[in-house]
C-alpha cells in the first residue's frame, strides 16, 4: 500500500505530480491511498516502486485536455476519495485513450456529475453570498458569511475581486477566509458565523424589495426551492419572508379576483399637450404619409413598415425595384441594402447623377419567410404587384420622369401594366402609353445571386450598359 | 413619500416585466476602475416564491402614466398609489443593493410622463450616472420607448447592455383593442432600428458600443383570444425580423384594480411554460414555428411538452437508431436534450451506444425508450400503441405544492 500525502484539500499540482509519477510505474489505483492536507498517516507510507522495464518516460502518456479540465474541478469536491477516482481515471485512460469522450462510461459520467456538483456550488455561492457593512476602524468594509459545500473559497474568490474591485470585503466560511482590500486578495484560517455582523441597514429595504416584486397570483414554490435550495435559506435576509409571502399569496389573488373590476381613476394622469403631426408640404409627401397605413394586401402585418419611393420630386429618371429587402424594411428607405449598393455602384460607372434619381419599388413591403435569425425573400406574387400598383402610378403623376427604369421582371409587369420579358426587352428605350420613355434591365440583386464570378462580372457589364442608356435623361 | 415606500410601490409596478435576464453581454470587470461591477455568467441573485428568478434590480422610474393600455396595472385610469424616484435615488438603490451582492445590475423601465422624450431622458440620466459618475460595470437593462429620439437611443445604447420594447400583445387587433395608445407599427420601427444599431457596432470596431446583449420584448399570453400558433408565427416573426435574443412570454395575471374588459381569471400557468418550450424547440431544437402546434387544435397541449406532443403526431419517424440518426433527427427525440445528444454523439464515435449506457445520460428514460433503437433494445411496436399518449403525459400533480 503506498501513502501520498497532499499539501492542502485543493492541491491539483500535487496531486498531478504525484499521479504522474505513480501511473508511469504502473501503480493499480487500489494500491495507493491519498491524503489531502497532510492528514495523519493511517496506512504508513509505503515506498514508491523504482521504475521497471518499459516503464518511465517511455512509457509517458499525454491525457487530453477534458480530462486535465475535469480533474481541475473534481479536486474541489468535497469527496474524500476524489484523488482516488481521479486516480483511478487516469490509470484507464492508458487503456483507453478516448475514454473521455465516452460520457456513458460509469467512472466517467461519476466525475462529470461530481465536477457538475462543484460548478454549481461555485455559481451559487456567487448568488447567494450576502454582504453586510461594517466600519473597521473607520474603514468602510463588506463582510459576508457562507457555507459552501465544496472547497471551492480559493477557487472562487478571484470573481469576487473583479466584481467588488473598488470595495473592501471579506467572506468568511468554516474552512478558511477570504479578504481583499482593494490591494491584494489573501486567505486567512476559518470563521464562525458569530464572527460575522448580524445585520445591515440595508436589508429591511431589499426584504421590501423581495417581497414586491413576488407576485402572489403566480405561486410556483417548487420551482423556487429547485432553484434556492432550502439549505441557503438561513444566510439569506430574505428567506424570512418566503413564509409568511406563501401564506398571504391565496387570501391576495382571491381578494383581487373578488374586488374585480374597479371604477376609473377619475383625475387620470395627462400627457403634455402634443405637437401635432407636422402637415405634409406636398403631394408626394403627402402620398408617402398615407402609404405608411397601407392594407391593400396582405404583405404589410408581417413587415416592419412600409417603403416608399425616395428622391427629388422633379426627378427626370425614376428607377423602379421589385420591392424592400431585410435592410430596407429596417431602414424605411429604398436601395439601401446590398443591391441598393450594386446598383449605386452601376448607376456611377455608368455616367449617371445618383442624386437627382427617384427610387422606388414595384411592391412597397417586404416579403419573406422567417428562417431562425434570418429572413428569406419571397418573390411578390401578381396579386400583390397589383394591389400595390396605384402607388407607383401615384409616384409616376406627382414626379412625372421622363424616363422610368424598370429593374427586374417584378418591376417591368408594374411599369407596363403586363408581363414584360426581361431578356427580351432589355438594353433599348421602349415607348410607354403615356409617351414616356421606359427602359427595361435586370435587377441588381440578380447579380448578387449569380454563382461564379466569370457570369457575375459578364452580367454585371451589361447591366452597366444598360443603365448608360439613361445618360441622355441624368447625364453627371 | 419615503424611500422604502416608493421602491415598494414601484416594484410592484415593474413586476409584470418578466425579463430578468443577465446573460449575453461583453465581459467586464472592475479591476483597475473606480467602482464596483462585473458581468460573468448570468447570476440569479434569489428566487421568489413564484418561482421566478430576481437578478436585476427591477423597477420602475415612475408608475404615472399616460397611456391607458388595460392590461396594465399602471394604466392611467387604474387607482394604484403613483410615486417617482429622483434619478440619484436609483442609481444609490442600484449601487447600495449590488455592494450587498443582490443584485446582477439595473432593469429599468418607466410609465410614459410628458413626453416619449421627457420619459427617455431620465432613465438615460440614470445609466449615464451609474456608468460615467460611479464606473459601474454591472449589467444595465433599459426599456425603451417607441418614437423616443435618435439621439436619446444612441446615448441608452451606449450604456445599456440589453433594450427592450415590448411588443405587449401577438395580435394587431388585440393592441387595438387593450391599449390603444400603442402603436405597432412604431414597436417594430424602434426594433428595426435598434437592430440596425446593434449590428452596426458588432460590425464596425471603431463605432461606439450599442446594447452588446441585444433586445428582447414580451408578449402578454390569455389577455386575448389569440391562438399558441399565432403567438408562435408572431415569435418566430420578430426572431428573424429583429434578432431578438429572447421573446418573454407573461401569461395575464389577474391584477389589483383590473379594468372591466379583462378577463377576471388567469390562464393556466402551465401554457406560458409550454410556450417557453416551443420557443426553444424553435431557437435551439430545429424546429419550424408551423410544426410544433397541431393545426387542428391551433394550441399547444397542456398535459404533454411540445416535443413530444409533436413525436406523437409524427409517429412514422419513429424509432430511431441512435448509433446511426443524425443530429438533427436527435433532437427530435421526445426527452433528449442537446447535452444527451452531443454526449451521444461524441460516445458513439468511439464505440456503440447500448441499452445500459442510457441511464447515465440522465434523460427520462420512459419517455425517450418508445423513439429509439439501439443494441439491446428494441420498442415491439411500442410506438403504434393507441394509448402511448397516455402512457407518457406526466401525471396531473398541483404546481404549487404547499412548503
Amino acid at each position: 500500500m503506498l501513502h501520498v500525502t497532499l499539501e492542502s484539500e485543493t492541491d491539483f499540482e500535487g496531486w498531478r505530480r504525484q499521479a504522474r509519477a505513480l501511473v508511469r510505474r504502473g501503480v493499480r489505483p487500489r494500491d495507493v491511498v491519498w491524503s489531502p492536507g497532510g492528514t495523519a498517516d493511517l496506512f504508513g507510507g509505503g515506498e514508491l516502486p523504482e521504475m521497471g522495464e518499459g516503464q518511465g518516460e517511455a512509457a509517458a502518456f499525454t491525457v487530453p485536455r477534458a480530462f486535465v479540465e475535469l480533474a481541475e474541478t473534481v479536486v474541489l469536491h468535497a469527496d474524500p476519495q476524489r484523488f482516488a477516482r481521479l486516480y483511478n481515471l487516469l490509470f484507464r485512460l492508458r487503456e483507453t485513450p478516448r475514454l473521455m469522450e465516452l460520457a456513458i462510461d460509469p467512472d466517467v459520467a461519476r466525475l462529470q456529475a461530481m465536477a457538475k456538483s462543484v460548478r454549481r456550488d461555485i455559481h451559487k455561492m456567487r448568488a447567494f453570498v450576502r454582504f453586510r457593512r461594517v466600519e473597521l476602524e473607520g474603514v468602510e468594509w463588506f463582510v459576508s458569511w457562507f457555507e459552501p459545500e465544496h472547497h471551492i473559497l480559493k477557487a472562487n474568490a478571484p470573481f469576487f475581486r473583479r466584481r467588488f474591485a473598488g470595495m473592501n470585503f471579506s467572506i468568511l466560511t468554516p474552512e478558511a477566509s477570504a479578504h481583499w482590500d482593494g490591494v491584494a486578495l489573501s486567505f486567512g484560517p476559518g470563521a464562525t458565523r458569530a464572527e460575522a455582523p448580524t445585520d445591515d441597514a440595508l436589508e429591511e429595504l431589499w426584504r421590501g424589495y423581495y417581497a414586491s416584486i413576488f407576485n402572489p397570483a403566480r405561486l410556483k414554490i417548487s420551482a423556487m426551492k429547485s432553484e434556492m435550495a432550502v439549505k441557503y435559506w438561513h444566510n439569506l435576509p430574505e428567506a424570512q419572508l418566503i413564509a409568511p409571502l406563501i401564506a398571504d399569496a391565496q387570501r391576495r389573488t382571491v381578494h383581487m379576483m373578488e374586488e374585480g373590476a374597479t371604477a376609473p381613476n377619475a383625475r387620470p394622469h395627462k400627457p403634455a399637450p402634443q405637437v401635432a403631426e407636422p402637415v405634409p408640404q406636398d403631394a408626394l409627401a403627402a402620398a408617402r404619409a398615407e402609404a405608411a397605413s397601407c392594407r391593400a394586401c396582405p404583405l404589410w402585418a408581417p413587415a416592419t413598415q412600409t417603403v416608399f419611393g425616395a428622391g427629388p420630386v422633379d426627378a427626370p429618371v425614376m428607377f423602379v425595384g421589385e420591392q424592400p429587402g431585410d435592410q430596407e424594411d429596417l431602414d424605411g428607405r429604398p436601395f439601401v441594402g446590398p443591391a441598393g449598393k450594386m446598383f449605386d455602384r452601376a448607376a456611377q460607372e455608368a455616367g449617371l447623377e445618383r442624386a437627382r434619381a427617384y427610387v422606388t419599388n414595384a411592391v412597397k413591403h417586404f416579403k419573406f419567410v422567417p428562417r431562425g435569425k434570418r429572413r428569406i425573400h419571397q418573390s411578390p406574387a401578381v396579386a400583390e404587384i397589383r394591389a400595390c400598383r396605384p402607388w407607383l402610378m401615384r409616384e409616376l403623376e406627382l414626379v412625372r420622369p421622363k424616363l422610368v427604369v424598370a429593374m427586374g421582371a417584378t418591376a417591368a409587369q408594374a411599369v407596363f401594366g403586363k408581363a414584360m420579358p426581361v431578356g427580351k426587352n432589355r438594353g433599348r428605350l421602349l415607348a410607354l402609353e403615356d409617351g414616356r420613355q421606359a427602359l427595361i434591365t435586370v435587377h441588381p440583386s440578380y447579380l448578387l445571386r449569380l454563382p461564379d464570378a466569370a457570369a457575375q462580372a459578364e452580367e454585371y457589364a451589361r447591366f452597366v450598359e444598360d443603365l448608360k442608356l439613361a445618360r441622355p435623361f441624368l447625364a453627371v | 413619500m419615503d424611500l422604502a415606500r416608493k421602491l415598494s410601490i414601484l416594484a410592484d409596478a415593474a413586476k409584470y416585466d418578466a425579463s430578468c435576464a443577465s446573460s449575453g453581454t461583453s465581459r467586464r470587470d472592475s479591476v483597475g476602475g473606480r467602482g464596483i461591477g462585473s458581468t460573468e455568467g448570468a447570476i440569479c441573485h434569489s428566487y421568489a416564491p413564484d418561482g421566478r428568478c430576481i437578478s436585476l434590480l427591477k423597477v420602475l422610474l415612475t408608475n404615472a402614466c399616460a397611456f391607458d393600455c388595460l392590461y396594465c396595472v399602471n394604466r392611467a385610469s387604474s387607482n394604484v398609489p403613483r410615486a417617482r424616484f429622483t434619478v440619484q435615488e436609483v442609481v444609490d438603490l442600484t449601487l447600495d443593493f449590488y455592494r450587498r451582492n443582490y443584485i446582477e445590475g439595473l432593469f429599468l423601465s418607466s410609465g410614459i410622463i410628458r413626453s416619449p422624450d421627457y420619459t427617455m431622458e431620465q432613465v438615460v440620466a440614470v445609466a449615464r450616472t451609474l456608468r460615467q459618475t460611479h464606473d459601474f460595470r454591472g449589467y444595465i437593462h433599459l426599456k425603451t420607448i417607441p418614437d423616443a429620439s435618435p439621439e436619446l437611443m444612441a446615448e441608452a445604447g451606449l450604456y445599456a447592455d440589453r433594450l427592450s420594447i415590448n411588443i405587449e400583445l401577438p395580435s394587431e387587433a388585440s393592441l387595438k383593442t387593450l391599449a390603444p395608445e400603442k402603436d405597432v407599427r412604431a414597436i417594430r420601427r424602434s426594433m428595426g432600428r435598434m437592430r440596425a444599431r446593434i449590428e452596426e457596432a458588432k460590425e464596425e470596431k471603431r463605432a461606439p458600443a450599442f446594447a452588446p446583449a441585444g433586445q428582447s420584448t414580451q408578449m402578454i399570453v390569455g389577455a386575448d383570444d389569440v391562438n399558441d400558433r399565432t403567438i408562435l408565427a408572431t415569435s418566430a416573426n420578430l426572431y428573424g425580423a429583429y434578432r431578438l435574443k429572447r421573446v418573454y412570454y407573461s401569461a395575464f395575471s389577474p391584477i389589483p384594480d383590473a379594468s372591466r374588459i379583462l378577463p377576471p381569471q388567469a390562464p393556466p400557468l402551465v401554457r406560458e411554460h409550454r410556450l417557453y418550450q416551443a420557443d426553444w424547440l424553435m431557437r435551439f431544437y430545429g424546429f419550424e414555428a408551423g410544426e410544433i402546434v397541431d393545426e387542428a387544435q391551433g394550441n399547444l397541449a397542456l398535459n404533454m411538452d411540445p416535443k413530444l406532443a409533436w413525436a406523437l403526431r409524427n409517429r412514422e419517424r419513429f424509432p430511431l437508431d441512435i448509433n446511426r440518426a443524425d443530429r438533427g433527427e436527435l433532437l427530435r427525440v421526445p426527452g433528449l436534450g442537446k447535452t444527451a445528444v452531443d454526449r451521444i454523439l461524441a460516445a458513439r464515435r468511439v464505440r456503440a451506444v447500448r441499452l445500459e449506457d442510457l441511464p447515465r445520460l440522465n434523460v427520462p428514460l420512459g419517455k425517450v425508450m418508445p423513439f429509439i433503437i439501439c443494441p439491446g433494445h428494441q420498442p415491439h411496436r411500442l410506438i403504434d400503441r393507441a394509448d402511448l399518449a397516455s402512457r407518457l403525459a406526466p401525471k396531473p400533480r398541483q404546481l404549487a405544492l404547499a412548503l
